[in-house]
């Protein structure tokens, strides 16, 4: 535990120190629940959502944002592999998958604080969140899509040299999976063949997970989110810590 | 005496390419013990497989007693190690890289603090502990790496090029802070080199390593009388014609390269000018001539035909084509 502690304290230090990443990361969900949830508020029809377009999007946002930093944390396993710092933590008399744990915390934390400061954006254009368990089970979701994600991002970072491949993997994985999630935009509203396809999105279950602690309601039962969820979280741990255990530097 | 490590026909192959062709040395408790090569020469996988970062193809090896393949965390626990490439948290402070390194060796926090504050003032950097490390200059990002590997108390430090890139009068600061290590911690050091000059200062004893294979291990001074005499080099333009107008006894050794002959004998001074009669005799132009003790460059050459800065070059583009080819 104490070797999970220690990675997961540098992660914290290195993500207060870096001022300008917590901005940035921040800008494209709070712009994005900004310009298309006043944007689209009086487009889109109320009557499918039972609520506003705005107040609609911010679990999405709240996903994203937890989405986009715990893949980015992950992957930077390959900045300590190219700066070389990952060789100090192999060689020190611990276990690979201590490692692991410490960077998937850490890059969880990370990532559940991003969607905090989300959160509280949001309260400011009206979100209420109406209980303390409420906000304890969108925390919870948070938690667990953070972790798969920063493990699902140190899996793939055991695989890859450099960071050219980030790109590729953020256009082809990572965006898709948002895009299919529900965060933009209800389920019920795509067409009957592509429904299935956002079942199979275990971030859409994340999304309504957070939904249903911030707003209430849900159009899948949160325990089906929940189990859906926690389990992916647990099988991108093992993959993550089955990959970094072969990385070598 | 005390053995610190012991290794016994290591090997390492990657595929085709043998890094390192049974490797066999014995280093005692206490010694500066130096690999010198050229780059790619195997030393730094030498190193690895020690460290147990690198598994062996075949072979074994112990440090300080304790297996390599059967204990790796009793190894990890013996040994420090300053990396040839920098290995530091560059987002950190200086305190935090050694706080991170005791935490993650276990050491209790008032150990930690005590021996951290001890050892940055050893390298000189305690006034710049809370600075981030990115503000560092090369030298001090070394010397903090050489804190940090020293902090958990190792009975055997590894040094993998310490001074690489280092301007001469840092290299000569790191020296001196190496050999007082030496001197008052009492710990075994095993140091990779292509410095001459820094493996002639430093260490006890060298092991000359090409092309993965140990060619010749001695001190630096037996090395250098294996050279048997004074190093003279001739420069000219008619280099050829040079072997026939010397065929004396007292020249033990020649050796003609692009643009130069070197001499070997015994009182060079002596006999200096009778080899300038005797070139000018046959009308040999002389563009200049030099007299000098042996170097281990000198070693380096009479073992492998080379000097270590050829080897350097084709060395690398032979490393580069090799990575090229099992990238694809």
């Amino acid at each position: 535990m104490d070797i999970v502690y220690t990675i997961w304290l540098r992660s914290m230090k290195r993500y207060i120190r870096s001022r300008s990443r917590i901005v940035g990361s921040i800008a494209m969900p709070l712009f994005l629940l900004v310009f298309l949830g006043f944007g689209l508020n009086s487009v889109v029809s109320t009557a499918s959502l039972g609520q506003d377009y705005v107040m609609f999007l911010v679990p999405g946002m709240v996903a994203m944002s937890v989405l986009f930093t715990s893949v980015f944390s992950g992957i930077q396993i390959i900045w300590d592999k190219q700066f070389g710092f990952l060789k100090e933590t192999l060689v020190a008399p611990v276990s690979r998958l201590e490692i692991m744990f410490g960077q998937t915390v850490g890059g969880a934390s990370t990532a559940v604080f991003q969607g905090i400061i989300l959160m509280v954006f949001a309260v400011f254009i009206g979100l209420r969140i109406t209980s303390p368990l409420n906000f304890l089970i969108a925390l919870g979701f948070m938690i667990l899509v953070g972790i798969a994600f920063t493990a699902f991002g140190i899996a793939v970072a055991s695989r890859m040299e450099d960071m050219t491949g980030f790109q590729l993997i953020m256009n082809f994985v990572v965006f898709p999976l948002f895009g299919l999630s529900g965060a933009l935009f209800p389920i019920s509203s795509l067409p009957a063949w592509l429904e299935p396809i956002t079942l199979i999105d275990p971030l859409t279950y994340g999304v309504e997970g957070i939904r249903y602690g911030l707003t209430g309601v849900s159009p899948i039962n949160p325990l089906v989110c929940l189990a859906v969820v926690a389990g992916f979280a647990a099988a991108m741990t093992y993959i993550g810590a089955y990959l970094f255990r072969k990385v070598s530097v | 005496m005390t053995i610190a490590v012991e290794v016994n026909e290591l090997t390492k192959s990657f595929g085709s390419l043998v890094a390192a062709d049974r490797v066999s040395f014995v280093i005692e408790q206490g010694e500066i013990f130096g690999l010198l090569g050229p780059n790619g020469a195997g030393k730094t996988t030498t190193l690895s497989m020690l460290s147990t970062i690198l598994e062996p193809t075949s072979g074994s090896a112990s440090v300080m007693g304790i297996d390599i393949r059967k204990d790796q965390d009793g190894v990890r626990k013996a040994i420090g190690i300053v990396f040839q490439d920098q290995s530091l948290d560059e987002e950190l402070t200086a305190w935090e890289n050694m706080d991170f390194h005791g935490r993650l060796y276990r050491i209790p926090k008032e150990v930690r603090e005590q021996r951290t504050e001890e050892l940055l003032k050893l390298v000189e950097l305690y006034d710049r502990r809370n600075d981030i490390v990115k503000t560092f200059s090369g030298g001090m990002r070394r010397r903090l790496e050489i804190a940090r590997g020293l902090l958990h108390h190792p009975q055997v430090l590894f040094l993998d090029e310490p001074t690489l890139g280092l301007d001469p009068q840092t290299r000569n600061l790191l020296w001196k802070y190496i050999e007082t290590l030496a001197k008052e911690k009492n710990i075994t050091i095993i140091l990779t080199t292509h410095y001459m000059e820094e493996a002639d200062r430093l260490c006890n004893r060298i092991a000359i390593i090409d092309h993965g294979k140990i060619i010749a291990m001695d001190t630096p001074a037996r090395l250098k009388d294996t050279i048997g005499g004074d190093v003279v080099t001739i420069r000219s333009p008619d280099t050829a014609k040079i072997p026939a107008t010397l065929p004396v006894p007292w020249v033990k050794r020649q050796e003609t390269r692009e643009g130069e002959v070197i001499l070997t004998l015994e009182n060079a001074e002596q006999h200096l000018s009778e080899i300038v009669t005797r070139l000018n005799a046959e009308h040999i132009e002389i563009t200049s001539i030099s007299v000098h003790k042996p170097t281990l460059e000198d070693v380096f050459l009479s073992y492998t035909g080379k000097t270590i800065r050829e080897e350097d070059v084709s060395r690398k583009d032979a490393m580069r084509m090799h990575f090229r080819m099992m990238r694809h």
